[in-house]
């Protein structure tokens, strides 16, 4: 049997009728969706689909290969975990908008065209915004506003790259592009925006901690790993991404040190992670670009499965500082449980889902560097086992220890509900298969594999620098050393916008708001004279004229006021006597007669 | 009175430090045996570059890569973007 119906219109559609159901009958329905989604999947052929001549554009909605599958099943998986861990939240906004969120980027993934690509590129900012403005804090709004605006500049400025790509080669194809011209490096930095590269990144550690609970699981899915799958897909080989990748995994892990806030903590961890999938892209060699797909393929679900944990813990507790928090183990046993696992994986310990594809990335890296005219990823290569071991020590260590362990907080709360343990165990299952027994990934990976991750020395190595990252921070931590967390917030490059944005309103509404007030006095001031004196114009000009004829003729001061004031009344209401008027009239056209 | 969890006894903590401390010794000594098993050709080590057969080489980087990365952290970023918690709504 074979489908061609577009994945993404069963997650959009299907997420539309959420609402229509009641109780137990919406909880199947929702978990239904991202099922139903996935057999249909299973039953589209590869290749290109449902071609649409639009004028001169040849738009294809769908095209089936090797990485956009890849993609598809994580997406599905994840979709279904995530609505089984939101499945007790009673709110219908969130179900739909997650739902929208991820059927945009199914439809992202699998679009044939570049414009097609980019209608459901903004969908995905629809969709994500909603989720964070379901939670409905006057900071999660105000982050959220600063999300829809990074996010629309960076579509425009795709969209922007697209119509001029188009102009110049006539063709919408989704194939490689070399940088070079304008409309290239316009694609790929708003492809960059999304994949939050060095400086353009703080949307995302600026949003996802205000999302909703089980928003920031939607969201630590799919914007990125949409924005990679793109690079992978475009941009595949490009030597610029190496740089860009080296620093993304690089600098989060310093700020990951310092945060309080643990699901902040998770987001620039989220960066990091993205940072070694971008380096793999950029070598772009079959083994680089295979170890950035199943690296992208096991962040979905660690990440997924740290934002779940966390997403508990602040459902039960309230909290997410961990100046707030700490030994929750005691109440949240299997919460705990499944963070730690999500921690192992993350940091690439062995039997974790980690281990079998961070790697991947670096010996890419290391063979690469053998090359000649290579050598600087040697660099690269201690970047990234820097950031390997930076990453075990922030999202490895610090999310469990200062959550679960660490000083006593005094919360006696419940476990987390069914449901969420149930998605964050299918989570932690899928991180542990993975990790022992990583086949199944490798045989759905873009190229063929031959690679083998359980070698005495990988496992040796991995070992050793994972356990001396957690000596380090236990002797630290036990010196005293240890940065203490601290209720403060750490400024970061969004501080341009924030503090930059008000500094330009400042400026703005200083200099021409008083230009604004004076030009208006001003012509008030003029409209408001010329109407004072017109009003009676006439009156106070016959007077004047009628006055001084009064006074040469000798009347009195009281009989003059009377007579001033009849004629001044007479004028302004109109009722001259007819000769009068009559008079001033004729006296008016021979005036005008004799001027001209 | 409350139940006693595990680590509610400090003996317990202590315990595991000590299991701790153990395993990295044994990563250090077992890392030993390892280069002189493939010195003498019995395992077969393929490493991307010389240093990594160093003695040792992916302790002493990750142990010095996390001193390094939390020095910095505290005393360098911290000082240079720590605002109070209001610092953007004022």
């Amino acid at each position: 049997m074979t489908s061609n119906l577009m994945p993404a219109l069963i997650f959009m559609l299907g997420g539309f009728l959420v609402p229509f159901f009641r109780g137990r009958a919406k909880a199947v329905y929702m978990m239904l969706i991202p099922i139903v989604g996935f057999i249909n999947l299973l039953c589209i052929p590869t290749g290109e689909h449902l071609p649409i001549v639009f004028g001169e554009f040849n738009l294809v909605l769908m095209s089936v290969d090797r990485l956009s599958l890849l993609f598809g099943y994580i997406f599905h998986i994840i979709s279904l975990i995530t609505v089984i861990y939101i499945l007790n939240f009673k709110n219908n906004v969130e179900f739909v908008a997650g739902f929208f969120y991820s059927g945009a980027a199914l439809g992202t993934i699998f679009a044939g065209d570049l414009f097609t690509f980019f209608v459901f590129w903004e969908l995905l900012t629809v969709g994500s915004v909603m989720l964070i403005w379901c939670r409905k804090t006057k900071s999660a709004q105000a982050a959220g506003f600063r999300y829809l605006l990074v996010h629309a500049f960076g579509g425009l400025v795709l969209l922007a790259g697209i119509v001029f790509h188009f102009t110049e080669t006539g063709s919408l194809e989704m194939s490689q592009i070399t940088l070079g011209s304008l409309s290239s490096y316009l694609i790929f930095f708003g492809i960059g925006i999304n994949c939050a590269w060095p400086l353009v990144h703080p949307w995302l550690t600026d949003a996802y901690p205000e999302a909703t609970i089980g928003g920031a699981v939607f969201l630590s899915a799919f914007t990125t790993k949409t924005a990679v799958y793109a690079l992978a897909r475009l941009y595949p080989g490009t030597e610029l991404l190496i740089w860009l990748g080296v620093g993304m995994a690089a600098f989060p892990i310093f700020y990951a040190v310092i945060e309080n806030d643990l699901r902040r903590v998770l987001a620039y961890s989220l960066i990091n992670q993205v940072g070694f999938m971008v380096v793999g892209i950029g070598i772009g060699t079959e083994l680089a670009i295979n170890g950035a797909c199943a690296h992208a393929f096991n962040d979905i679900l660690f990440k997924g499965l740290l934002f779940m944990s966390m997403g508990a813990v602040m459902y039960r507790t309230g909290k997410i500082n961990a100046t707030d928090l700490g030994g929750l183990y005691k109440s949240m046993p299997w919460t705990c449980l499944f963070c730690c696992v999500g921690a192992a994986s993350i940091s690439a310990f062995p039997l974790f889902s980690g281990f079998v594809s961070k790697s991947m990335v670096m010996s890419a890296a290391a063979l690469e560097s053998h090359l000649p005219g290579q050598g600087s990823l040697v660099f690269v290569w201690l970047v990234l086992l820097f950031a390997s071991a930076g990453v075990f020590h922030h999202a490895g260590i610090k999310i469990p220890f200062f959550a679960f362990f660490g000083h006593d907080a005094g919360f006696r709360v419940k476990e987390a509900p069914r449901n969420m343990l149930i998605a964050m165990g299918i989570a932690a299952f899928l991180c542990i298969a993975i990790g022992t027994y990583p086949k199944p990934l490798y045989d759905i990976l873009p190229f063929p594999v031959d690679y083998e991750p359980y070698t005495i020395s990988h496992v040796l190595t991995q070992t050793e620098l994972l356990f001396f990252s957690a000596l380090a921070f236990t002797l630290l931590l036990l010196g005293g050393i240890y940065p203490a967390e601290q209720r403060a917030l750490n400024v970061d490059s969004d501080w341009v916008y924030r503090k930059g944005g008000k500094g330009i309103f400042a400026l703005l509404s200083n200099t021409l708001n008083p230009l604004n007030t004076w030009c208006e006095s001003i012509v008030r001031g003029t409209a408001s004279f010329v109407a004072g004196f017109f009003k009676d114009a006439a009156a106070k000009f016959a007077l004047f004229f009628t006055v001084n004829v009064w006074l040469l003729q000798g009347k009195k001061a009281k009989r003059l006021a009377i007579k001033k004031q009849r004629l001044y009344n007479d004028i302004m209401e109109g009722t001259l006597p007819i000769g009068i008027g009559a008079a001033v009239a004729i006296s008016f056209i021979v005036l005008i007669f004799i001027l001209t | 009175m409350e139940k006693k969890h595990m680590f509610d006894n400090p003996e317990n903590v202590k315990r595991l430090l000590r299991i701790f401390f153990g395993s990295v010794i044994a990563l250090l000594v077992i890392d030993v045996i390892y280069i002189v098993l493939s010195k003498q050709h019995i395992i077969h080590r393929h490493v991307e570059y010389e240093w990594e057969k160093y003695w040792s080489f992916y302790s002493v980087y990750g142990f010095v890569a996390c001193v390094i990365l939390v020095l910095i952290s505290k005393y360098v970023l911290r000082p240079l973007v720590k605002r109070k918690e209001d610092y953007y709504d004022k």
